[in-house]
């Protein structure tokens, strides 16, 4: 076979040729959706193909990779309050994903250790990795930094920071219950997407206790760098419980007044 | 009650009941797991779909999974069950329905005839004894037609739901993914978007804005918002431009209840979404959403396993002739379907039974990042499903849905599906892509860097 013949079949295509740009890039401006990717044939362009793999890599790690639970508490440490390092009865990350169920309880070690603390607090706050654990080496010291000044400005006693390794939120109403706290603030890593691995949500109960219903919950979510920030986050938090303490009740009917809807509006360019 | 006894390999194996001896033969899935139903053994499991081959189908009309007394979707089953077709296969067990649906005999003529001989808990059954080639080769016998604005589901074509989810439903946003999805060939099945809030007038602007699009260009497709059905009912009184009417259903009394919605609501759902008269095609005009899981995700599965419990959604669908039925099937997260090999069985016995019953099945392919799956495990189960004759598939920008935070198929993937299996979009929606200049005679896209005439107003928007 000679070489001349394969020249001739393929014959040194242009670079430029290869991947179909879209004239529409501009209307990025408008989505963070992945619009006006371009095309190779038609699929993905390599480039295209590559970012999303690297944010689908991002979010699986979020999800796998065990969270530093000794760098955290010694970051907690900070804070003065006194660490406790519990666990839910989620055995290892595979349990856990399967198991919600055994997330949300904390095992029997655990609730011991949470007896024997015999003082009584308005406030417990809970750090557990959730679906994430991103999100909470990323973000929850930088959340406390900002929300604790303002619950002391409360004059609210505030237990020590409790965290529990394989937790679901519901396992922050287990700590409650046994530490025998009046509100459960728990700061608890998101199910990531694909461009938010590192988001914290926090959940915040009024007199939790075992079994109680979902709608008995306020709830911050999507709390990173470039989504609301921990300064947003707190002011809110804090005044969530300033109002359930005063009101005795959390959830659904207490409204989160603080909202604000500063999202741009933009135009349907699609019509003349 | 009858017990179930089955000798397989040495062993002497039990099942108390139909109910458990089904959980028992389901091939592992996590959420069987998470409700205490599955097989403790593959031996066991074995020995369950064993049991389940000798039953005769006829079984399946004495023994009810959930009492006719508790449950309205039974009562549905079993009072609209066709005694008259059954009787053609009234002879056979389980077993021999596999080996007479996989017989080259048996056709979409047959199996068209025999839909409402089939109640859904027979189809979950031979499903549960049939490997994936089995569901593949069944299912792509059936042709399921249905129109609105087009024609949907004829063999050889492939349609999408164009999915243009925006997290606070921003009007450019939104409309620059339809653009894109349009440019990409996508959207024949439908323009779908969930929106951000179930809130009656943000519903009603949507619902306004996707349809003045489609007026404006004159395409041959549809247009749904999915909100609740209430909202719908809703929004039609205030006329509103309905074209689908949309709800998300399961295959229990009680998982309906906890979806806010009973068979009584969406009669007059579905009474009110045929008054419009908005089809030039045809008049179905429901699409419904279903996934394994549900049904125990609301602790309403009654011991039922999640498998069988979808099943038994496509009785609730198949009352309402629905333009489209959409399995939702890697959304709902690890604790139902934990990777890749549950999420691509469960696409493909969901489709499997649901067009056996007679629906337009289509499929989100589509998975969580807590799932252990990936787009390889996708690209999977979309070529299984277009081999199975899928009717429709969900079209997104980049496989990422930054409102629900999943990954599904993207506008590139329903090309490639077309491309490597011959299949073309709904024929209206081919013609308008070739009027258009946005594909051409072959069905290749055929834009570079200008956009199609009808578009000079986004060109204007572009050059800002």
């Amino acid at each position: 076979m000679s070489d001349d013949k394969s020249n001739s079949l393929v014959t040194k295509p242009a670079l430029a040729e290869l991947v179909i740009e879209n004239p529409w890039r501009s209307l990025q401006k408008h989505t963070n959706a992945r619009i006006a990717l371009g095309r190779a044939g038609s699929s993905l362009p390599t480039k295209a193909h590559l970012a999303f793999q690297l944010a689908h890599a991002q979010a699986r790690d979020a999800v796998l990779m065990p969270l530093d639970y000794q760098q955290l508490a010694e970051d907690l440490a900070h804070f003065d309050l006194g660490v406790k390092h519990l666990r839910s009865q989620a055995c290892d990350r595979s349990t856990y994903l399967q198991r919600p169920d055994l997330g949300r309880l904390l095992d029997e070690p655990s609730k011991q250790t949470l007896a024997n603390d015999l003082a009584s607090y308005d406030i417990v706050l809970v750090l557990t990795e959730g679906l994430s654990s991103a999100a909470i080496g990323e973000n929850a010291s930088s959340m406390l930094a900002a929300f604790l000044p303002r619950v002391v400005g409360l004059g609210l006693s505030i237990a020590p920071l409790i965290i529990v390794e394989q937790g679901r939120v519901a396992v922050g109403d287990d700590v409650a219950h046994a530490l025998g706290a009046k509100m459960v603030a728990i700061l608890v890593g998101e199910r990531p997407g694909l461009s938010s691995p590192d988001s914290l949500g926090i959940y915040f109960t009024y007199q939790a206790y075992p079994g109680i219903e979902e709608a008995k919950r306020n709830c911050l979510s999507n709390i990173r760098s470039a989504g609301m920030s921990v300064d947003d986050a707190a002011f809110r938090l804090a005044y969530l419980i300033e109002q359930a303490n005063q009101l005795g009740y959390s959830g659904v009917e207490l409204k989160d007044k603080t909202e604000s809807s500063n999202a741009k509006v933009g135009q349907n360019f699609l019509l003349p | 009650m009858a017990e179930f006894v089955m000798n397989a390999g040495g062993e002497r194996f039990r099942f108390a009941s139909l109910k458990e001896l089904m959980a028992k033969a389901s091939p592992l899935r996590s959420g069987d797991q998470l409700a205490g139903l599955a097989a403790l053994s593959d031996h066991q499991r074995v020995a369950a779909q064993m049991a389940l081959a000798e039953l005769p189908l006829s079984h399946f009309l004495n023994e009810a999974l959930i009492p006719y007394e508790q449950d309205e979707v039974t009562r549905l089953i079993v009072d609209s069950h066709d005694a008259q077709a059954f009787k053609a296969i009234a002879h056979m067990n389980v077993g021999d329905l596999r080996n007479y649906l996989l017989n080259e005999q048996v056709g979409a003529a047959e199996l068209a005839a025999l839909a409402p001989a089939f109640m859904p808990e027979m189809l979950a059954a031979v499903s549960k004894l049939m490997r994936i080639q089995d569901l593949i080769l069944v299912a792509s016998k059936c042709e399921v037609v249905t129109a609105f604005r087009n024609t949907l589901g004829l063999s050889g074509t492939l349609s999408t739901r164009l999915q243009p989810n925006h997290p606070t439903d921003d009007p450019a946003g939104v409309a620059a993914s339809i653009l894109d999805g349009l440019l990409y060939a996508n959207g024949d099945a439908v323009i779908g978007i969930n929106p951000a809030t179930d809130n009656l007038q943000a519903v009603t602007t949507l619902m306004k804005m996707l349809d003045e699009v489609i007026q404006h260009y004159q395409i041959p497709t549809q247009s749904c918002v999915l909100s609740h059905v209430t909202t719908h009912l809703e929004a039609i009184s205030l006329g509103a431009p309905v074209d689908l009417v949309f709800q998300s259903i399961a295959g229990t009394e009680q998982a309906n209840q906890g979806f806010g919605i009973n068979l009584a609501l969406l009669d007059e759902a579905y009474i009110a979404a045929l008054s419009l008269k908005r089809g030039t095609k045809g008049n179905n005009v429901m699409y419904f959403e279903t996934g394994q899981g549900s049904a125990l995700s609301s602790n309403s599965h009654h011991g039922v396993d999640q498998q069988t419990c979808e099943a038994r959604a496509y009785a609730v669908a198949r009352r309402y002739k629905p333009l489209l039925v959409n399995t939702v099937v890697g959304f709902i997260g690890p604790e139902y379907l934990y990777n890749g090999k549950q999420i691509i069985r469960a696409g493909l016995e969901d489709h499997f039974c649901g067009k056996l019953m007679g629906l337009p099945m289509g499929c989100d392919i589509c998975y969580t990042n807590h799932a252990d799956a990936d787009q390889d495990d996708m690209d999977m189960l979309l070529v299984q499903l277009v081999s199975a004759g899928v009717n429709f598939i969900m079209g997104i920008p980049g496989s990422d849905d930054i409102m629900l935070n999943y990954q599904t198929t993207s506008f590139h993937d329903a090309l490639f599906a077309r491309q490597i299996s011959g299949k073309k979009p709904a024929p209206e929606f081919e013609a308008w892509l070739q009027q258009q200049q946005i594909t051409d005679d072959h069905g290749h896209l055929a834009l570079k860097q200008q956009l199609p005439k009808a578009f000079d107003v986004v060109s204007k928007e572009l050059r800002k």
